[in-house]
């Protein structure tokens, strides 16, 4: 397991700060400025998720440099009130996007990889991960 | 999906062209290269970040402030294009669900289909098209064993799909009831206690049902709430409103039917339809229903079924060819 770097998301500039984690991650292993644009999208997506629904959390990032591939990943959990119904939050056009193509499903188009798991009154883990090319 | 060198190596040429001549054969060929960055779906970040490499390529000695407002407007980019992606996800979604209904509405088709039957001495002509892709009204041909005609015709309050089904529902009634009990008021009574079983409240449906006797030249019917259907008479050269009382279907499930008859001579016409004939409209008003009964009194000489669809052409024209509800007319002349 590569070693993690973590932000808490409490208040709304915390967002910011992971931003700048992320970006300076994703320069650092040699990402392009287009993609590094992309996950610093991304992550701001999933940090105000965290800050709107569930309160607080954090959003943590992995290098992965194995033989075969490298890239990052970023995880977002929080302690929330969870997501009942994922097939919903993950369609076009539903709610939290308000029709800006953000939310989650555009999280999962600006990534290469997106997984997320969800309990009632438990909490939230979201994974995604950018290849680097 | 990315840019290709290709592209890039034009798009730079271009660029390098409008910036060296101002010249508009480089606009064209720039707007030319974006139209098939649209059609192959690339991000406006992406083109916002060709551009970009393209400048430092061409002029490496620009300034810092000006590469990073550059950067800055590729960060703003982004979110736009998420926006865009958004769309082209749902715009296909739609038109996987337009190509599922027109699948269902030609389903619906077959399901209603319903034959013009061929009785001597009567002329019939019948147009039924719906507003949007299904039909909520109906209309359907009954021979009887004793050689009546049954009629019936019928419209959902509503349009689309849901009023579709429910006409659906409503034909496979109508085929099951046994031929002893084909009088229109007993169809009414019966299809009355269906509707009432099955259908949401909230979808009233009005129906119009007549039987045709040759041999007593008697028209007997029944109606539930249906629009009322005229009757020209030949001898007068009028038209009288076919009026018949009766609750819509499905409203209690009790309701008993009249059944009313009226003696049909030779000339005279049946005209039956539903309230998308009666409320066409002519810009934002409502046509009278004389207007559509000046239209049939002039096609009047004319076989049945040209009569319905000159109507039809008339009132289609009229509303720029956009249909604000399901439309049927139905016409029958008593020839001899």
């Amino acid at each position: 397991m590569a070693l993690q770097s973590c932000v808490n998301i409490k208040k709304e500039w915390d967002i910011v700060g992971a931003r700048q984690m992320g970006r300076d991650i994703a320069r650092e292993m040699g990402f392009g400025t287009v993609d590094q644009a992309r996950i610093a999208t991304a992550i701001s997506e999933l940090a105000r998720n965290i800050y709107l629904y569930a309160g607080s959390g954090k959003v943590c990032f992995e290098k992965i440099d194995t033989i075969e591939k490298r890239g990052m990943c970023m995880i977002a959990t929080d302690a929330g009130p969870g997501i009942v119904d994922i097939g919903q939050v993950m369609e076009d056009g539903f709610t939290t996007s308000s029709g800006l193509g953000a939310g989650l499903p555009g999280v999962r188009r600006l990534m290469d990889e997106f997984d997320i798991k969800s309990a009632k009154n438990v909490g939230t883990e979201i994974k995604a991960i950018k290849w680097l090319r | 999906m990315d840019v290709v060198k290709s592209d890039a190596a034009n798009y730079k040429n271009f660029l390098k062209e409008f910036i060296e001549t101002q010249n508009e054969r480089a606009l064209y060929g720039a707007e030319q290269i974006i139209k098939t960055f649209i059609k192959r779906n690339i991000s406006p970040e992406e083109i916002v970040n060709l551009h970009i490499l393209a400048f430092a390529e061409l002029y490496p000695n620009i300034t810092p402030e000006v590469h990073r407002a550059m950067n800055f407007l590729l960060e703003t980019m982004i979110s736009y294009g998420m926006a865009l992606q958004e769309y082209q996800a749902l715009r296909e979604k739609q038109l996987e669900l337009q190509s599922e209904i027109s699948v269902a509405a030609s389903m619906q088709e077959t399901l209603l289909l319903t034959e013009k039957p061929c009785i001597s001495g009567l002329d019939i002509g019948v147009i039924s098209i719906p507003a949007q892709q299904m039909n909520g009204d109906y209309h359907h041909f009954m021979k009887g064993k004793d050689g009546s005609l049954g009629i019936a015709i019928a419209d959902v309050i509503g349009k689309g799909v849901p009023a579709a089904l429910c006409m659906s529902m409503i034909k496979y009634s109508v085929d099951s009831f046994p031929e002893e009990a084909m009088s229109p008021q007993m169809i009414l009574n019966s299809l009355n206690r269906v509707v009432e079983r099955n259908v949401d409240p909230s979808m009233f449906i009005t129906m119009f049902y007549g039987q045709y006797h040759p041999d007593s030249e008697m028209l007997t019917y029944a109606s539930a709430g249906h629009e009322p259907g005229f009757h020209y008479c030949a001898e007068t050269d009028t038209f009288s409103e076919i009026k018949a009382k009766g609750l819509v279907l499905g409203v209690l499930p009790d309701t008993e039917y009249q059944q009313y008859e009226r003696k049909i001579n030779k000339g005279d016409m049946i005209i039956l339809l539903t309230d998308g004939v009666t409320e066409c409209r002519n810009g934002e008003e409502f046509i009278e229903s004389d207007e559509v009964l000046e239209r049939i009194h002039e096609f009047r000489h004319l076989p049945a079924q040209e009569m319905v669809e000159k109507v039809y052409r008339y009132f289609e024209r009229m509303q720029d060819f956009h249909l604000r509800d399901d439309f049927t007319l139905l016409i029958f002349k008593k020839r001899v």
